[in-house]
């Protein structure tokens, strides 16, 4: 059993292992400081603008217009976040941002399930139940993945329409499982092909179907690839702005359209520090999955990056 | 063997009936939604698809539409200046990331953390960074430099390079993973051999290291590419297309098209020269990495 785990991932392994043999012994040498300094001033450019959202979103207006926006706030004040959250204006309803991270949560929790669920069997059919045709339905997937989803947005308008699902809830779960089924099938059918096959005829030799060697022999074994996929999916479906747009009413806005609606508003003043706590906390669900996940993150972004 | 051999068709039934949502994907939405857009887009539709034949009207009126001429003109600019310096940044910081270095961890997470974010999020940060008012601007004018100028996104010439550098710090930290990958795949022998013969360091990466790499590079290409091409939701975000048309990109246009303007033959025209533009890219990629080495 144990090989199944090393075996498995093989490709994107030898990154996450990190540096090996010695460590470098001189600290100050002219090459190290070289060396360090440009990652310091590198990761600069990465980490200010995180910063400076924090510090904006954390100060009043009046200190806003006066100061600098790299000066940590004189008066910490978290007015701006309540208002974020519970005040802020998008067209007529004053009531903030959680209606749209609620709507988020609504559209991504069933998303991500579904279209695991239904790419993990997907994948597992493809991996040990080779059918006439499979390959091929297979190939279109993957090549869909690269068709710009400009030319298939309006098609599944009229077939959202058809079924009275357009601007439901549900009519964009199908979306997001529709448009995660390349890669999430291909990521599924690439680790289930790697588990040994002796586990899946042995299964057979004993009689078990389709059904029970994916839940008693598949699933328990591939907690890993779930994780990942889990991964990928929740950060993918919750910053997606296109989808959102297009096959919802306002009233069902995900976070990240109602986020640029509150922040490109050209009615009223411009709240700067309200803007910046909203746009952070659009932000927060993706990077705190981000910061959970570690390598784990590291390795779905690469599982994504070979869809190819 | 038994007398009543099964019909072929219901062996793997189970099987069969769970890739139903793969095969309907696949075949309504992938490929007969393709097929749809791509012939109505012969058609004269406005408000509503209509199976109303113009021939190639929309597309010599698509290729006549100014609005479109800088679209594809912004996206050549972001497109080129994206691909070389995201491969740029990425393979540097790869090589300075495999040097041996401590914190290596942190300074991934550091690079990487953008990705995470949506391009909303990416956009709406780097407006109130460049915003002239109170960012970089005004904070170089106020340590004295008082005729400093830097505000891209007022700036219509400028414009695009502001969002370029948004799409740099969220995407060039994927590039460099992607390269890091490749760098620790590379035989460390060859180094060693390399060494022995006292080739410079900056020789043996351009003249070894980087021919080797060729898969990843690929890799990263096709996925840069593509991202060039749908680029949307950052460019409505930060700029709202403007100053002017200085940021208005195809994607946008097709939206425009389909949602606002009400002018659904336009927008699957343009819709499917984005589409001729992805084939361009991806089939000769597919063919090299599939058609070479397909094993029966």
């Amino acid at each position: 059993m144990a090989d199944v785990y090393t075996t498995a991932p093989a490709k994107v392994e030898p990154m996450l292992q990190g540096p090996t043999g010695r460590k470098p012994r001189k600290a100050l040498t002219r090459g190290n400081i070289m060396l360090y300094g440009t990652l310091i001033v590198v990761s600069l450019y990465y980490l200010l603008p995180l910063y400076v959202m924090i510090v904006t979103s954390l100060k009043g207006m009046p200190e806003i217009r006066v100061g600098n926006i790299f000066a940590p706030p004189l008066e910490i004040t978290f007015d701006p976040w309540v208002k974020a959250w519970a005040e802020a204006c998008t067209g007529l309803n004053c009531d903030g941002l959680s209606r749209g991270f609620w709507n988020s949560v609504r559209i991504t929790v069933p998303s991500v399930v579904v279209s695991i669920a239904i790419a993990s069997v997907n994948g597992y059919a493809l991996a040990n139940w080779r059918f006439k045709g499979a390959n091929t339905f297979f190939t279109i997937l993957i090549f869909g993945a690269f068709i710009p989803y400009q030319v298939m947005l309006y098609p599944l308008v009229i077939l959202l329409r058809e079924i009275g699902l357009y601007g439901s809830l549900t009519g964009l779960v199908i979306v997001h499982t529709i448009f995660g089924m390349p890669i999430l099938t291909l990521l599924f059918r690439n680790y289930f092909s790697s588990l040994p096959e002796e586990l899946f005829k042995a299964a057979r030799v004993d009689g078990a179907g389709f059904w029970r060697i994916y839940f008693q022999i598949m699933l328990p074994m591939s907690l890993p690839i779930f994780v990942v996929a889990m991964i990928l999916q929740v950060t993918g479906i919750w910053n997606d702005f296109l989808f959102g747009t297009v096959y919802t009413k306002p009233d069902s806005w995900p976070m990240t359209v109602q986020l640029n609606n509150i922040v490109n508003s050209t009615q009223g003043v411009k709240e700067y520090n309200v803007n910046m706590a909203a746009t952070l906390l659009t932000g927060l669900v993706p990077l705190v999955i981000y910061f959970a996940s570690g390598k784990l993150f590291v390795r779905g972004v690469a599982a994504g990056a070979v869809k190819g | 063997m038994s007398s009543e051999r099964p019909s072929r068709l219901f062996r793997n039934m189970s099987a069969k009936i769970a890739a139903i949502p793969m095969a309907l994907t696949a075949l309504v939405v992938f490929l007969g939604g393709t097929a749809w857009t791509v012939a109505y887009s012969f058609t004269k539709s406005k408000l509503l698809p209509k199976w109303d034949l113009v021939g190639l009207d929309q597309y010599e009126r698509l290729w006549s539409t100014k609005r479109w001429m800088v679209s594809i003109e912004n996206l050549a600019v972001y497109g080129a200046g994206m691909l070389v310096l995201s491969f740029v940044l990425g393979f540097v910081l790869a090589c300075l990331m495999d040097q041996k270095i401590r914190f290596e961890n942190t300074f991934r997470t550091i690079m990487l953390y953008p990705f995470a974010l949506s391009f909303i999020v990416t956009g709406l940060i780097w407006q109130w960074i460049l915003n002239p008012d109170f960012g970089i601007q005004h904070i170089v004018r106020s340590a004295g430099w008082e005729s400093f100028t830097f505000d891209p996104l007022y700036t219509a010439d400028w414009a695009i390079f502001g969002v370029m550098l948004a799409a740099l710090w969220q995407g060039s930290g994927l590039v460099m993973v992607l390269m890091l990958a490749g760098l620790r795949g590379i035989d460390q022998e060859i180094w060693k051999a390399a060494r022995i013969d006292g080739i410079p360091a900056w020789k043996i990466y351009v003249m070894i290291i980087i021919p080797m790499m060729r898969p990843v590079f690929i890799t990263a290409l096709v996925l840069v590419t593509s991202g060039i091409i749908k680029v949307y939701d950052l460019v409505v975000a930060q700029t709202s297309g403007g100053p002017g048309l200085a940021t208005e990109m195809p994607a946008k246009y097709v939206y425009d098209y389909m949602f606002r303007a009400q002018n659904l033959g336009q927008a699957f025209a343009a819709s499917t020269m984005m589409l001729l533009a992805v084939m361009i890219v991806v089939i000769p990629w597919a063919m090299m990495e599939f058609g070479g080495k397909r094993r029966g």
